[in-house]
């Protein structure tokens, strides 16, 4: 194993961590709800009376953020390199394999493993093995 | 006035997606890439992430209500089942395809990048051909599904 030293960012991620728990320790102190994004976003799949509101703020604060974070953080923006088909393949995956599995990085990584929750516990696993798997096979696999 | 806690916790959220790197597919597929030049920096960001998330959760424990009255939505305890095995690996194979999980696509629209839109239209499309099965057997805990996070 080769660790990538000039790309390694331990002080940025965990600041970055510790601004995404927060997030989640208010969402549920203050609203009662759990952050999960794709939980959030699913249940506005159709919107529900008296229950899309805090979905669509909170969709719509997320969309927001690289507006506040971009001057504040001299960041260049994210770069996408996968392809159309990819995008498409990979969107249709993470969309499905989210709502059968209830719930992704947010909610299972995050608030799951902080409820010490053994489903997002076994979930966080099998995601993450499968990234890692599939990251082996696209960049070092066969062809 | 209900909806800006919501949208500053979009906004923070984000705020800790973008400045983490999880945002950006390259940092992603690094820290996945265990076989190549690998960087673990990401490892760094579900340690930095579960300890206020740990103590918010525990404050909440000790509450009836949350502080807005709502009580607290919370997934009943269940066993670990096949479905959320089979969900987690689905999403995890589109995860290492693209480097983007739910919530940093979503951020990374705001970067105004026709790409993350493109993945994100994919992603909801996704999540509604999973309601549209889900329904069709008509099994009583799709609602309850959502309700991991």
């Amino acid at each position: 194993m080769t660790i990538d030293w000039a790309h390694f960012t331990p002080g940025s991620a965990f600041a970055g961590g510790l601004l995404i728990g927060l997030a989640a320790a208010w969402l549920i102190l203050v609203e009662g709800r759990v952050l999960g994004a794709a939980g959030v976003l699913g249940g506005l799949l159709p919107p529900r009376e008296g229950d899309w509101g805090w979905r669509a703020a909170l969709v719509a604060g997320l969309v927001a953020a690289p507006l506040i974070a971009r001057p504040l953080l001299h960041g260049s923006a994210p770069v996408i390199e996968a392809g159309a088909t990819t995008l498409v393949a990979g969107g249709l995956l993470v969309g499905f394999g989210t709502r059968l599995g209830a719930g992704c990085t947010s909610g299972h990584g995050v608030c799951g493993l902080a409820r010490l929750s053994p489903r997002s516990l076994a979930a966080t696993v099998a995601f993450m093995a499968a990234g890692f798997l599939t990251v082996f096979l696209v960049r070092h696999g066969v062809g | 006035m209900k909806r800006v806690s919501p949208f500053l916790v979009g906004i923070l959220f984000g705020m800790g997606l973008i400045l983490s790197g999880m945002t950006d597919p390259r940092k992603v597929l690094a820290f996945l890439d265990l076989a190549g030049a690998w960087d673990p920096s990401l490892a760094f960001v579900m340690g930095g992430a579960i300890i206020p998330a740990f103590a918010g959760f525990r404050l909440a424990a000790r509450r009836r209500a949350s502080l807005c009255g709502e009580p607290f939505h919370l997934p009943r305890p269940s066993a670990v089942d096949a479905r959320l095995i089979a969900g987690s690996l689905i999403f995890g194979v589109g995860w290492g395809l693209v480097g983007l999980c739910p919530g940093p696509a979503i951020a990374d629209l705001g970067f105004l990048d026709g790409r993350a839109a493109l993945f994100v239209v994919s992603m909801i499309i996704g999540m509604g051909l999973y309601r549209g099965l889900a329904s069709l057997p008509a099994p009583p805990s799709v609602a309850e599904a959502s309700l991991d996070g």
